[in-house]
């Protein structure tokens, strides 16, 4: 995985809660067998409007989504958090994620940032206001920064730990193999096994 | 798997301490106390506890289908991995699975790549695969608990948020991304970030016209769509004591659309006879030993919720969603809401634009508003019993002039049940389309889909903008209310049908 420790860039205010991973990349787009070529997909949907934010010829190159409360909801699919990449998106930031979305999120070294909605709406402003401003996520710091903003945010510290050294998680959990094998060995024999009998 | 810090209305920590991230609290810890289900299974399942670090727990149970599995076999192929328990993995196909002409090359080539991948994969890596074609094929979230893997107690994964369907088992289940796929399949673990629990406890009975979806949208409209989000909820009181294994089922399956982390219920002789004799169900003393096991599968009496919600049974309806996401819903017999009447400035906005995508007025009687699709199917409502309430229904009437009814049984097996018992015959015979399993328009990935404003009454589980096809509007209905609305042409349920049958001698 990429590491993360900070990232400036300019923002996409995306004013919407409950935003779905449907709508971030549509379940035509899960035909396809790689983790890259998502970006035409992201927001399929809404980029057919000419107005929507993403389309703004100011927008251009922005790296920070900052995103109303429930971003993420609905289907597990790992593509929404690839779109986003793919797009070019760094960090997205909201007051409120869904579960399987910041864990995806946090696999792939997209930061997503929990913030307020107060400071959200700040982040917001500031953007809209002028869309050259540039926000500043800083996971070293654990803060975000833009002009009058500066707002502390938290991550587990296992989760930070991993996303700053870019680890890849399945190397970590193989060095406890002996606990593996020993929990195997202790499992009752009447667990459920698949190999048909 | 991590949860945000934003609780709902009344939640409270029961240690006193902070909820932010940055704090671990593990299920166990400073409880001398009981435990709930969920802490029982979690704690079971521990590999390895270190101070700062999530739980590693083992999964006793990895589903996989074609979408969500490919990059995960790339990655252990890169990485020159193995699945580590082949005899704890099983995969099937149903997401992108057409439901007519199965039985020739599919014709998406996108498509069928997808599915040549899943299985040249699970013959490399040595995956038992059922494949389209074979009569285990079907919903993996049907499949497994119809072959007796899904039991109580096991910790279940599959790249699939609706995995939460098989805590209806008193298991632990939950949705994953590819990532965690990989993980798992190439060490049967994954670290977890500790959870929040939460009991929704529904008193009294529920009606004779009032289903498991009814219940459960009543509950996604009640806490909302973040409303879960970091819990477990386990689904409990007398009258979800009462439901079969089907109904929970649905309960549990619907957890993850109020963004809960999973569903439970516990265990009960219900559990235990749904799971007897089934393929894969324990034998001889591995039974008793299981039972044994199973019946300590309950919350205790001292054990506290972080959160806790209950409903009178007595209150609820049949249920219907009016909006774009499921927790946007409300009585049938109630109005299309107006969005100035929301408080939230957020939930009015999401309001505004849901009636607009839906295309309906505030005030608008939900009753009222006509359909062109009725789709039965999906991991939430596509099982034998949803079948036979939506044929119950339909025998000796017909679909309404104009409205297309699809009818996607949930497996192959539970297609061969209701064949056996002649529902496909009501069905055709009513005018509904008869088609083979799979996800089929709940997702709309393989070709059964709604065209760009087309409107639909659906027992699946998501009624987001553009999900069943691009521009299709999506109420979320039980199956009852699909039938009904597809006799009517309106949303409607079986209580608005005139008694205009036509008398079949049996």
């Amino acid at each position: 995985m990429e590491a993360f420790t900070t990232h400036t860039g300019r923002a996409v205010p995306l004013r919407r809660s409950n935003v779905d991973t449907d709508q971030i990349i549509p379940a035509h787009w899960l035909k396809k067998v790689t983790r890259d070529g998502f970006e035409d997909g992201l927001f399929e949907a809404w980029r057919k409007d000419p107005e929507f934010v993403l389309n703004r010829p100011e927008r251009q190159g922005s790296t920070v989504l900052v995103a109303g409360p429930d971003f993420g909801t609905g289907s597990s699919r790992e593509h929404a958090v690839w779109a986003l990449q793919n797009y070019g998106f760094k960090a997205v930031i909201s007051p409120r994620f869904a579960d399987i979305f910041r864990g995806n999120s946090l696999k792939n070294g997209l930061l997503t940032v929990l913030l307020p909605q107060e400071t959200v709406e700040r982040l917001w402003q500031i953007t809209e206001a002028d869309p050259a401003a540039e926000i500043t996520v800083d996971l070293v710091a654990r803060e975000v920064r833009a002009e009058g903003v500066r707002a502390a945010f938290e991550l587990e510290e296992n989760a930070r730990w991993r996303l700053m050294e870019g680890l890849d998680d399945i190397s970590l959990t193989l060095q406890n193999e002996a606990a593996i094998s020993a929990y195997e060995a202790s499992r009752p024999a009447f667990k459920p096994r698949t190999a048909r009998a | 798997m991590e949860r945000g810090t934003a609780a709902p209305p009344g939640s409270r920590d029961r240690t006193g301490t902070s909820l932010e991230l940055g704090r671990t609290k593990h299920p166990a810890e400073g409880k001398a106390m009981g435990r709930t289900l969920a802490e029982k299974v979690w704690d079971d399942h521990i590999v390895r506890r270190a101070e700062g670090e999530p739980d590693l727990l083992f999964i006793d149970l990895h589903l996989l289908h074609e979408v969500t599995s490919p990059q995960a076999f790339d990655g252990l192929r890169k990485n020159g991995r193995r699945v580590r328990r082949t005899d704890l993995t099983i995969a099937t196909e149903d997401h992108n699975t057409p439901t007519l002409d199965i039985d020739k090359p599919i014709a998406d080539p996108v498509s069928r790549t997808q599915l040549e991948t899943l299985r040249r994969n699970c013959a490399e890596f040595g995956v038992r695969l059922h494949p389209l074609g074979d009569v285990e094929q079907g919903v993996v979230h049907v499949v497994g608990p119809q072959l007796g893997l899904t039991q109580p107690g096991t910790t279940v994964v599959c790249g699939d948020s609706h995995t939460s369907t098989h805590g209806a088992f008193g298991a632990l289940a939950f949705g994953i991304g590819t990532s965690q796929v990989e993980h798992v399949l190439a060490t049967q673990t994954l670290p977890l970030a500790p959870f929040r629990t939460m009991a929704v406890t529904v008193n009294g009975e529920l009606g004779d016209d009032v289903t498991a979806k009814d219940l459960i949208l009543a509950v996604i409209a009640r806490i909302g769509t973040g409303g879960g989000q970091g819990y477990v909820i386990e689904y409990r009181g007398e009258a979800i004591e009462k439901l079969s294994m089907e109904a929970r089922m649905t309960i549990c399956n619907m957890s993850i659309e109020a963004g809960a982390r999973a569903g439970m219920i516990a265990p009960d002789s219900t559990t235990f006879d749904y799971i007897r004799g089934r393929d894969h169900a324990p034998q001889g003393a591995d039974w008793d030993a299981a039972v044994e096991y199973w019946r300590t599968l309950r919350t205790d009496d001292d054990a506290v919720f972080d959160h806790e919600v209950v409903i009178d049974a007595a209150e609820l309806a049949p249920f219907v969603t009016w909006g774009t996401n499921p927790g946007q819903g409300a009585p049938l017999s109630a109005s299309v809401p107006d969005p100035a009447a929301f408080e939230d400035a957020s939930e009015r906005f999401a309001a505004e634009k849901a009636l607009e995508y839906m295309g309906l007025a505030p005030g608008q009687p939900l009753r009222e508003i006509p359909v062109d699709t009725v789709f039965v199917g999906s991991c939430t409502n596509g099982r034998i019993e949803d079948l036979r309430a939506a044929a119950s229904v339909l025998d000796g009437r017909s679909v309404a002039d104009g409205v297309r009814m699809l009818v996607v049984p949930g497996s192959v097996r539970v297609a061969l049940e209701a064949v056996a018992e002649g529902l496909d015959k009501v069905f055709t015979g009513a005018g509904a389309e008869w088609r083979h399993a799979g996800c089929s328009m709940c997702l709309g990935m393989n070709p059964d889909q709604l065209a760009p404003g087309e409107r639909s009454a659906s027992t699946s589980n998501r009624n987001f903008e553009g999900r069943q096809g691009k521009g299709g509007r999506t109420h979320l209905v039980s199956p009852q209310v699909a039938a009904a609305t597809a006799v009517l042409g309106h949303l409607a349920s079986p209580a608005d049908l005139v008694d205009d049958r036509i008398a079949v001698e049996a």
